[in-house]
């Protein structure tokens, strides 16, 4: 069995849209889940909810909202137009895009229960020791959270490596834009290539596998999937 | 203007913190007062990590004014703050734990010197260490060195020996000690308990459901028979003495103050030094006459002052005056009755033991 050039080409779109996702889930991520870990504001509850919807809802379902979101007539797809940046549906883009969302709570969560468990008093001390807010969140508040981050990142990006109905959605199957693992493994299947299927689809087993024994390891007893502690 | 002025308003659940304070500016105040009855929070209160309505003047330099509209937050305040636990950052070495404050304060406004603070708090050897690897006393000290470090013009300690046994207590309290007599740091000393207090602090203030019951020196307010402090089972009255000589036959040396002459034994020191010491209340009794024989070498002849009450009715609390020494007497209401004690009788006291402070 070997793999196709097609194969090829899929695993390395998945891989450049895993790790754009995964830094870009960081990025985004980081604020969102300080903001939830401390707020103590009356939407704290809802914006929680809002970011965690995609942990329950079919990929279908989100990525429909998103096709009519981001397509011509949608608000995203205007403001994208209007800005001369096209359309994001079957695009590179929208499928980072859309990846990002999909796998926010992913990577909201561990980070938000690192901030959580860490507690006010490191932000106290620090602010004693006259560290600003902002010197205390890059220099007590990140380095103590590490191991949420580090849980966030493997989720982030093993979640990206593995989604599917999101992808069909409003990626389609182009290949090289975004014809990913999933995509390809199901276009074998329905050409009945079985042993082409198996050759992806293996692969995809062992890398679940690998990541999942790694963050157990790295976390320890204490580390719960997902819960970053 | 030289002192702590401090006005700080602010509900909490059970009842309002309401204290409005003008305390020394040099020296250690104790706020004293049972578990919840507000002292942290008054200590947050000046740190700026908590908010109340009022104001907060350190020594001339204004932290918190409503009136004027000023309140600066906590990383903007000179201050050192040592939590009950010594929340010192994990992921940092000792090191660099008491870099942390330091690097952020100019060179030119650093008075307390590295060398000095290791020494003080007797932490050198444990720099390389990482955090997890220090005994509790061990971290409270390196959590006090870390404070010191940022030269604040005020140093706020939330029962900083709460946290730890009684044997880490006593391995901690001398470098308290050190701290008061060594420093020009005005300190405020948050605490439930009255031998810390005895102990360090020159100013006390007591609170109670978030009111200020009483504020003053500490010797007075121990002798006070109208404050909780008396009713304590450690009772004690703080007597300010001077080495005035030494008994080298017997090994004792003899203290002076006003009320008179008590002798302890035999110890190093200067004749001439100044020593503070503690007579608990349980320790005093009194006797009608000087010249019945007892081993108690302690006598001094006293007036009473008058009488309260103790936690426990069997007993009772003589308020002395030993020529304008105040002392404290625990003793049976049924020796009181059987002596026949009144108010302004001369009588003796009778000393058994005496604790040196200082």
């Amino acid at each position: 069995m070997e793999l196709t050039p097609d194969d090829w080409s899929a695993i390395r779109l998945t891989l450049k849209l895993a790790s754009l996702v995964t830094v870009l889930l960081l990025i985004v991520g980081t604020p969102i889940a300080w903001w939830l870990a401390r707020s103590r504001s009356r939407w704290r509850g809802v914006i929680g909810a809002v970011v965690s919807l995609p942990i329950v809802l079919p990929p279908t379902v989100l990525g429909f909202y998103l096709l009519v979101l981001m397509g011509p007539q949608g608000v995203v797809g205007q403001l994208t137009g209007f800005l001369g940046l096209g359309r994001l549906p079957f695009t590179f883009a929208g499928l980072v895009v859309a990846s990002v969302i999909y796998s926010l709570p992913f990577v909201v969560q561990p980070i938000q229960n690192a901030f959580m468990a860490m507690g006010e008093r490191p932000l106290e001390v620090a602010a004693t020791l006259r560290a600003s807010p902002l010197a205390t969140f890059f220099t007590v508040a990140l380095p103590l959270a590490k191991p949420g981050f580090i849980t966030a990142a493997i989720l982030g990006f093993a979640h990206t490596v593995g989604e599917f109905g999101v992808v069909l959605m409003i990626g389609g199957n182009i290949p090289d834009k975004t014809r990913v693992i999933s995509m390809q493994i199901y276009n074998h299947v329905e050409a009945l290539e079985y042993d082409q299927a198996h050759g992806l689809a293996a692969g995809l087993m062992v890398f679940s596998f690998v990541v999942l024994l790694g963050l157990y390891l790295i976390g320890g007893p204490r580390n719960t999937l997902g819960a970053g502690r | 203007m030289s002192g702590l002025a401090i006005r700080s308003r602010l509900p909490l659940a059970d009842f309002v913190l309401d204290a409005d304070l003008t305390l020394p500016g040099r020296g250690v105040t104790a706020l004293f007062g049972p578990s919840g009855s507000g002292k942290t929070t008054l200590l947050r209160c000046v740190a700026g990590l908590a908010r109340a309505a009022g104001r907060v003047d350190i020594n001339g330099e204004c932290w918190q004014d409503d009136v004027r509209g000023v309140f600066l937050p906590t990383h903007a305040r000179s201050l050192g703050y040592v939590f009950q636990e010594a929340s010192l950052f994990a992921h940092l070495s000792v090191r660099a734990n008491l870099e942390f404050g330091l690097k952020r304060i100019p060179v030119a406004e650093r008075k307390v010197g590295w060398d000095a603070a290791m020494d003080l708090l007797g932490i050198s050897h444990l720099l390389a260490r990482g955090t997890d690897k220090l005994s509790g006393g061990e971290r409270q000290r390196v959590a006090i060195a870390r404070a010191l470090l940022t030269s604040p013009r005020l140093l706020l300690m939330d029962e900083p020996l709460a946290a730890l046994d009684a044997k880490r207590k006593h391995e901690i309290l001398p470098y308290l000690e050190r701290l008061h007599d060594e420093l020009a740091i005005p300190i405020l000393y948050v605490s439930h308990s009255q031998d810390e207090v005895a102990r360090l602090a020159d100013h006390l203030v007591l609170l109670d459901q978030g009111r200020v019951t009483a504020s003053g020196p500490t010797a007075e307010l121990l002798a006070r028979l109208d404050l909780p402090l008396a009713r304590d089972e450690d009772a004690a009255v703080l007597v300010e003495t001077q080495v005035v000589g030494h008994d080298e036959e017997y090994h004792l040396t003899r203290l002076a103050f006003p009320g008179g002459t008590i002798k302890v034994t035999r110890k190093a020191l200067e004749v001439g030094a100044r020593v503070r010491i503690k007579i608990q209340a349980r320790d005093v009794s009194i006797a009608l006459t000087g010249d019945n024989r007892s081993s108690i070498v302690n006598r001094l002849p006293a007036r009473i002052r008058s009488f309260g009450e103790t936690a426990h009715p069997a007993q009772c609390l003589v308020s002395l005056d030993a020529c304008g020494t105040p002392l404290l007497a625990r003793i049976t209401r049924l020796s009181k009755d059987q002596l026949g004690l009144q108010e302004g009788m001369p009588v003796v006291v009778q000393i058994k033991s005496v604790a040196l402070l200082a």
